[in-house]
């Protein structure tokens, strides 16, 4: 899985394990949840509109685009959100249990 | 009891109001969204990164530390509230929310320095995955080290267009062209108000010349057409025409996007402000004095979420309305120094206005999306849909057409579509830009936690 986020400075830094659609995933510290998981894939979630895989937009908080479920079905925005050792994050409708990601 | 101010905002705006109030003999609360100071141009990177001011603000380092090394003086002076928003304003008092904690803060005066966000307009394509604004891309690389592609197109124009590109070259990060819908001729016109400020003209050659060096493909002039891409993996490419004529496609799996910035004045909006239109920026502003005071009694505003005009401008904005605020609570300040910097803000609205001039809003691009363009990226509501609501329903006014067609309704309330939207709007409907109104800000100004719960420092809240 290749990602969309190339990371061209601070690359020593240590780093632990995420879970992105049950899979395991590394990331950074000082990562924040978008760009641990866009450095491992290309997008963060479904469009619930039915127009493709979005992968947030403004990186600072005022659009909105980058808002992710986590496993246990709380809501986080991913650019303002620090990644965590063991965060586990649903990028997919499809993968979602039932009652994680709302149908439209 | 001393008076109780609170500034919004710990930018450079926010962070010289601080330092204003604190030379008075004041304690402010400083309320940022941030995880640290220094705002969207001056953000900060995470403790532990080791890059230093140089790399991360180039020719802007000197002035990047000088806010950094205030605000740090600062902080046992003032009550500092990081990562925190303000999500509504009622008379002499602000609610916030931090992680899932809500309090309620009264103030005598609020200055609020909230920033600017990128003016975008739509592109066919641009819901893409890997399209970012330029102000994203330029935060992906100075607060987290990445580029936001392995081959990054900056489209659209103004400063931060040629600013973006030279950061990212600087860093390593390939960026396959440069596209500016403006021309040459345009910034040729602009020169003599350009030269209000001649340090900033001359970084914005040493920017181009960072570029050529670098051999990065810059174009002037172009109509962008298509961002090409495919729903499942995003942006692949950039179709533009060119000035003489011609296509050109670009290859690309990311591109950043942006035509100068807009205000955030939701917050002024929900305060009570009156806005203005403006017809120099086309633009609805809240009504502030030179020294950024609006129309509500306690309420001032500073910086580009007032006027855009610059981090230097804001420095010096947001010292004047504190400066102001002091004196209409009653207490005393240099007359002389607020002369001064009023004189110094002339020098930065003329450079803004030549920075219109030689990187206008193409405003003329609204009315030629092509139906299908996806307007609203929150809810993928297209121009056909909004162009079906003023036809169909008559709706020419902004918020009446929001309420038929959603566009502004979406998570980003409007943040970066309803200047677009206007623009179809007006066009559309056949009435001047200003007809079509302006949306109304609505409480909360960004969404909230489901599950909230008072601060700990509360035992009771509202």
């Amino acid at each position: 899985m290749s990602g969309r986020f190339v990371r061209v400075a601070e690359k020593g830094r240590r780093t632990f394990e995420i879970v992105i659609d049950g899979k395991r995933a590394l990331a950074a510290e000082g990562d924040t949840l978008m760009v641990a998981l866009l450095t491992s894939q290309e997008a963060l979630r479904d469009s619930e509109f039915g127009d493709g895989r979005r992968a947030g937009f403004c990186v600072m908080g005022a659009c909105q685009d980058c808002w992710v479920w986590t496993a246990n079905g709380e809501r986080v925005r991913a650019c303002t959100t620090q990644a965590a050792e063991g965060m586990s994050i649903v990028t997919r409708l499809a993968e979602a249990q039932e009652g994680v990601w709302p149908r439209l | 009891m001393a008076a109780t101010v609170i500034v919004i905002g710990a930018g450079p705006a926010g962070v010289r109001a601080a330092q204003a109030l604190v030379e008075a003999g004041l304690r402010p609360v400083v309320i940022d969204e941030g995880r640290r100071d220094g705002g969207q141009i001056y953000r900060r990177q995470p403790e532990g990164f080791k890059r230093t001011y140089e790399t991360l603000y180039g020719t802007e380092a000197t002035r990047a530390r000088a806010l950094h090394d205030a605000f740090d003086a600062l902080r046992p002076k003032i009550d500092y509230v990081p990562d925190t928003l303000v999500w509504n304003i009622e008379p002499n008092a602000l609610h916030t929310v931090s992680s899932t904690r809500h309090r309620k803060l009264a103030f005598d005066a609020l200055i609020i320095c909230s920033g600017a966000t990128d003016r975008l307009m739509p592109v066919p394509g641009w819901h893409h995955a890997g399209a970012y604004s330029l102000g994203g891309a330029q935060v992906a690389l100075k607060s987290q080290g990445c580029a936001i592609g392995s081959r990054v197109v900056m489209m659209g124009t103004g400063p931060l267009l040629y600013l973006v590109a030279a950061q990212y070259v600087k860093a390593g990060a390939t960026v396959s062209a440069v596209l500016d819908t403006s021309t040459f001729a345009q910034r040729l016109r602009a020169l003599p108000q350009l030269l209000a400020i001649p340090s900033a003209l001359r970084k914005g050659v040493a920017l181009m010349r960072v570029l050529k060096d670098a051999r990065v493909p810059v174009h002037r002039g172009i109509t962008p057409v298509e961002i090409r891409g495919t729903p499942e993996h995003g942006v692949q490419g950039v179709r533009v025409r060119q000035a003489d004529g011609a296509m050109l496609q670009v290859g690309c799996d990311a591109v950043a996007l942006g035509y100068h910035l807009r205000p955030e004045t939701q917050l002024a909006d929900l305060a009570g402000c009156e806005f203005r239109f403006d017809q120099a920026l086309q633009q609805w502003l809240p009504i502030a004095d030179v020294d950024g005071r609006s129309n509500v009694k306690g309420i001032y505003l500073a910086g580009d979420g007032a006027r855009v005009r610059g981090a230097d401008a804001a420095e010096r904005a947001g010292r004047l309305a504190a400066l102001a605020a002091l004196k209409d609570i009653g207490m005393t300040c240099s007359e002389d120094e607020a002369n001064k910097l009023r004189l110094q803000l002339n020098r930065f609205t003329r450079f803004a206005s030549g920075l219109r001039t030689a990187f206008p809003w193409p405003a003329r691009f609204a009315a030629a999306l092509p139906d299908e363009t996806i307007v609203c990226r929150c809810e993928a509501i297209t121009a056909g849909d909004l162009r079906r609501v003023v036809n169909d329903m008559g709706a020419k006014e902004a918020n009446r057409a929001k309420a038929f067609s959603r566009v502004g309704m979406g998570r980003c309330q409007g943040r970066f579509c309803a200047h677009a939207g206007a623009e179809v709007i007006a066009a559309e409907a056949r009435v001047p830009l200003e007809a079509v109104g302006r949306l109304r800000g609505q409480a909360p100004v960004k969404p909230l936690p489901m599950a909230l719960a008072p601060h700990k420092d509360l035992e009771t809240s509202e």
